[in-house]
């Protein structure tokens, strides 16, 4: 009898992922699981510039891959890594973060822009790299996606206890035998992944809204660090779900749509804290 | 033997050193603390010792498996971080809820585990440190200015919740502070730092050196005096309580207006 079941299950799997909007949905909830703890850390150490910079680095990274003829995920992964480790590098030397980040992050779009324009073939669908193509998402386009969010879940678990200890406070990690840059590293290779991954789905653009709004949302309702990094997950996940069925309904680009729910949780979320609060 | 010693260590900051050739060590159980004026190394001297901040000479040395409690200056808490009294103290390691339950009432925070940390006062940061600090049964605490922007009242409490704990688990505390009337009454022994070290002692004897006086006699006149006057019952009737009083010459013959007055550079 199990086998019979697990046969019905996997042929039900396989019928389902036929489905565009299946696909789709399992893309963002896959992805929203690692943006909703990854997130979190932005929010807690202000970094949201930074992501800013990583994710606009990824188009670089698309005309990158389309020049030397690389598959397009491992093209941004490698740029965003680049960019991630540059900023990272200048923030350790005293850089005026501000100024650096922005200069870094619109350049980053700039380069990115003017380099993809060689490349005759994605003019057409260069608003697809620029927002997202979620409905577009292959099977081979999941398996990148779920991979690289695992990876970057189980970084995130394998060190939570030292990369919180190290957001609270330097000092106290270094007083405790933890050293923070290496902290500091697991993040940038993490956000760098997610910005590989999300590409496909919100867009070099909208990615670092995508990391920031749920763990924004998240805040007010949460009172521990990890009850917000599950609840940005989650947030995050409805917000793809929501944002797909409202490009259904009326015919919307699907980034942007997510991000446009997930904003929308995030006004609730704080207007509930505020009185809560009360 | 000693818990933590710093050999000859030297820091600079840029091409500013902010120590030259500091040398100290802690014992097990003795208090020991850090003092001088503002910008003379204390704070500085304290992180290199815990490495936080890199050397530029000399070394430190640990006894073998030192089990540390380190209480920071201020802890900013960012308010868009939730983290709970009772989650900060599993950070990073996990504690048992029991431990966790005893380290509060230790300190007087019994009630505030579910508190968040950012909504607490200063003294309950410190004291929620404290407990911290506590949980890994430390051999020494390390504490850095751990009275800053307390009240006199808080500060006196938290100076004797020290000692107490000191006496309970006979850890070494090497603390930095400013706050000379209560030092002098709480240590074993005082530094006194300025860049080097200028003196140190038991709390008396340096109360009384001139190298202090140099660095201490005149800014804290009045309230030194006052101190003395209420709580210091060796008296060396000699040189009198508040410091050079005049352009007399210090024991190296240098008078008030030279800048080594009271520095030993031999």
């Amino acid at each position: 009898m199990p086998l019979v079941a697990a046969l019905l299950i996997r042929i039900m799997a396989i019928t389902m992922l036929d489905d565009f909007l299946v696909r789709a949905a399992l893309a963002g909830i896959g992805l929203a699981l690692a943006t909703g703890p990854l997130g979190s850390f932005v929010v807690w150490r202000r970094m949201a510039y930074f992501g800013d910079a990583t994710s606009h680095a990824a188009i670089l990274g698309v005309a990158m891959a389309l020049a030397l003829h690389l598959p397009i995920g491992i093209g941004t992964l490698i740029v965003a890594l680049a960019m991630a480790a540059t900023v990272s590098t200048l923030a350790s030397k005293g850089w005026a973060m501000d100024t650096t980040l922005g200069v870094l992050a619109h350049s980053a779009l700039a380069f990115g822009l003017v380099a993809i324009s060689y490349v005759p073939s994605v003019r057409a669908d260069l608003s697809s790299y620029l927002f997202g193509d979620i409905l577009a998402v292959s099977r081979a386009d999941l398996m990148f996606i779920w991979g690289g969010a695992a990876l970057v879940l189980a970084l995130l678990i394998w060190r939570w206890q030292r990369l919180l200890t190290a957001t609270l406070s330097e000092d106290l990690a270094h007083a405790s035998g933890i050293n923070p840059a290496v902290e500091r590293l697991a993040l940038t290779v993490a956000l760098a992944v997610v910005v590989a991954v999300a590409l496909k789905i919100v867009g070099a653009l909208l990615i670092a809204a995508m990391l920031i709004i749920p763990a924004a949302a998240a805040r007010a309702l949460s009172r521990t660090p990890e009850a917000m990094a599950t609840i940005a997950a989650f947030i995050g996940a409805q917000a793809c779900l929501g944002g797909l069925a409202l490009s259904l309904w009326q015919d919307t680009p699907a980034g942007p749509s997510i991000i446009t729910i997930a904003a929308v949780i995030f006004a609730a979320s704080a207007a509930f804290g505020r009185v809560a609060q009360r | 033997m000693s818990l933590i010693s710093a050999q000859h260590i030297s820091v600079s900051f840029g091409a500013a050193p902010v120590l030259t050739d500091v040398s100290l060590s802690v014992d097990q159980g003795e208090i020991v603390t850090l003092i001088g004026p503002n910008g003379s190394g204390k704070s500085t001297l304290l992180r290199a010792m815990l490495g936080i901040v890199p050397l530029s000479g000399g070394q430190v040395q640990r006894a073998p498996d030192l089990r540390l409690g380190y209480v920071p200056q201020k802890l900013a808490i960012d308010r868009a971080m939730p983290m709970t009294v009772r989650r900060f103290l599993s950070l990073p390691q996990t504690i048992p809820d029991k431990a966790a339950r005893a380290a509060l009432s230790r300190v007087g925070l019994a009630k505030m585990e579910g508190a968040q940390l950012a909504a607490l006062s200063g003294g309950q940061m410190q004291r929620a440190m404290l407990a911290r600090a506590l949980l890994t049964d430390p051999q020494i605490l390390l504490l850095d200015e751990p009275t800053q922007g307390l009240d006199q009242q808080g500060e006196a409490a938290f100076y004797r919740l020290v000692e107490e704990l000191r006496l309970e688990t006979g850890a070494a505390v090497l603390m930095v502070s400013h706050d000379l009337h209560v030092v002098m009454a709480a240590s074993d022994r005082v530094i006194c730092l300025n860049g080097h070290i200028c003196c140190q002692g038991a709390p008396h004897v340096v109360s009384s050196a001139p190298e202090y006086r140099a660095l201490f006699g005149l800014g804290t006149q009045g309230a030194l005096a006052l101190y003395q006057h209420a709580h210091d019952h060796v008296h060396d009737g000699a040189s009198g309580p508040a410091g050079p009083a005049g352009p007399s010459k210090d024991a190296f013959g240098r008078s008030p207006s030279d800048p080594h007055y009271g520095h030993n550079h031999a």
